[in-house]
């Protein structure tokens, strides 16, 4: 078996640029952040630097970065799915989910 | 260059399959394809076929078996009928969208319920739109021939989709024929050694196949399927042509017979174009201007040679051995329609469950498109009177 599989391979590495159909050839996690529909939009002026949504966040994708000069609230685009959650908990209220572009607005 | 052999469809089949030199044989049997598998589990052990025969327990597994095997960069058998297919269904996309280029006899029976063990085109039907070429043969010699063309065009770097060659039950697959067996070294001409021109398994090059697609892939996925689709008549065609130079027999994605000066003209699939061409010559002799089209390709459907070939004709018919229900008409029938807009196709049901397809009903359906009786409806031409009745209540 394995003498007949070598040159067919050997001829697919050769002459053939990409594969056709569901292969992974890299194995990495699937970027959740295409889901996304509506995202966290922070008013960084009201904001407190509390960390309440970081601790809330099912997806781990939130920094708060509390000293100057880099303060400020960001979420990691590629696996936030915006969900919310952080908007919803916020004691300040000062998190907006606002529309995707290409998905809510056109 | 060839042997002169009485067989029937199932040898055919599986003299097709070993001549492709498949490397590994998981099939289940089931009726009527079980002496498929049968002969090649005899081949495997008399040592006419080098291969590893898997005994599964399921149709299921029998594609899965075949799919891995194929993965690793061999030809795997493997050969079906009726519930048997529908119950490789799931793993049936998994081979077209996986681009694993099987070819595999498909013995035509019904679906059920009512349960039957005899011929009729639901289970490939109900696979038509699943990613797989369907070829469907007339005769016996037509369906190792089938196979060979089959096996040159799936595997074809620009194409790469599996392949069903459908042969009828026992009309073909029980019936016995003198076949030509191409020699060996013919065959080795015509059809080299499997190449895997797609991703593979193999531990020293690890990839994930069939892996969880994302919305933002998985339709360039399927486009490329398309485009393989799109590029097998041509491909068809070119395998076709290279057949005849070497076998010297003629085949095309359609024939079409007595259709030049016809006024009218029925399309078929499968065994009973046999019946339908006997037909034509009877009615001919009568002085009756018929004609039949058969269809060869059902998936690439050859819409522009069918266009062609029916543009002079002035009413069409269409037989269909599937009910296609919910449908204004049956499946090789609705596409003939759209290829035909403006001109009257009459969709005709015959031949369900075994019932013969005899030219009294070639007769009934040819006087019907003469007369002009052409009714939006399909005609279940064949059907009994009684057929509301034939279960009393008691």
């Amino acid at each position: 078996m394995q003498r007949q599989q070598k040159k067919p391979m050997t001829d697919c590495e050769k002459t053939k640029k990409y594969f056709v159909g569901p292969v992974a050839t890299e194995f990495v996690a699937a970027k959740t952040g295409v889901w996304r529909v509506v995202r966290p939009d922070v008013t960084i002026e009201d904001c407190i630097f509390c960390g309440t949504c970081r601790k809330h966040c099912p997806a781990d994708v939130v920094t708060v970065a509390k000293e100057d000069p880099n303060s400020g609230v960001y979420f990691d685009w590629d696996y936030c799915k915006g969900c919310g959650i952080c908007a919803n908990i916020c004691p300040k209220q000062c998190i907006a989910m606002i529309p995707e572009e290409g998905v809510c607005k056109l | 260059m060839s042997t002169r052999v009485m067989i029937d469809g199932n040898g055919a089949a599986s003299e097709g399959l070993r001549l492709a030199k498949v490397r590994v044989v998981s099939a289940y049997p089931i009726t009527p394809q079980s002496p498929i598998s049968e002969k090649l589990a005899d081949f495997v052990v008399q040592g006419k076929l080098d291969a590893k025969y898997i005994r599964v327990e399921s149709e299921h597994s029998a594609m899965c078996c075949a799919i891995g095997a194929q993965l690793t960069g061999v030809r795997a058998g493997t050969a079906t009928s009726s519930v048997g297919l529908a119950l490789m269904h799931e793993v049936l996309g998994v081979a077209a969208g996986c681009r694993v280029p099987i070819v595999m006899p498909v013995v035509n029976r019904s679906l059920v319920s009512p349960w039957s063990l005899w011929c009729d085109h639901q289970d490939a039907m109900a696979e038509r739109d699943g990613g797989w070429l369907q070829l469907y043969a007339e005769s016996a010699q037509e369906v190792l021939d089938l196979i060979l063309i089959a096996y040159r065009t799936a595997e074809d770097a620009r194409i790469q989709l599996p392949a069903m060659v459908c042969l009828d039950g026992f009309f073909l697959s029980h019936m016995s024929d003198a076949v030509y067996v191409p020699d060996q070294a013919a065959v080795d001409a015509y059809l080299p050694p499997y190449v895997c021109h797609n991703f593979h398994l193999d531990p020293n090059d690890p990839m994930f196949i069939n892996n969880l697609t994302p919305t933002a892939e998985y339709t360039e996925m399927r486009y490329q399927q398309a485009v393989g689709f799109n590029q097998a008549p041509a491909v068809l065609l070119a395998a076709m042509a290279d057949f005849k130079r070497v076998f010297g027999r003629d085949y095309s994605l359609l024939e079409a017979y007595q259709c030049d000066d016809a006024e009218a003209v029925i399309v078929t699939l499968g065994s009973m174009s046999g019946t339908a061409k006997y037909t034509v010559d009877q009615l001919r002799g009568q002085g009756k201007k018929v004609g039949v089209l058969k269809l060869t390709s059902y998936r690439p459907f050859p819409a522009e040679q069918v266009k062609q070939a029916l543009a002079p004709v002035a009413v069409v018919g269409v037989m269909d051995r599937s009910p296609g229900y919910g449908a204004q008409v049956a499946p090789v029938a609705t596409e003939v329609r759209a290829v035909l807009s403006g001109k009257p196709v009459q969709g005709f049901i015959a031949g369900l469950g075994g019932r013969d397809i005899s030219p009294a009903t070639f007769v009934k359906a040819f006087a019907k498109l003469l007369t002009g009786e052409i009714t939006a409806d399909v005609d279940w031409v064949d059907v009994k009177e009684n057929a509301l009745t034939i279960r009393e209540v008691k």
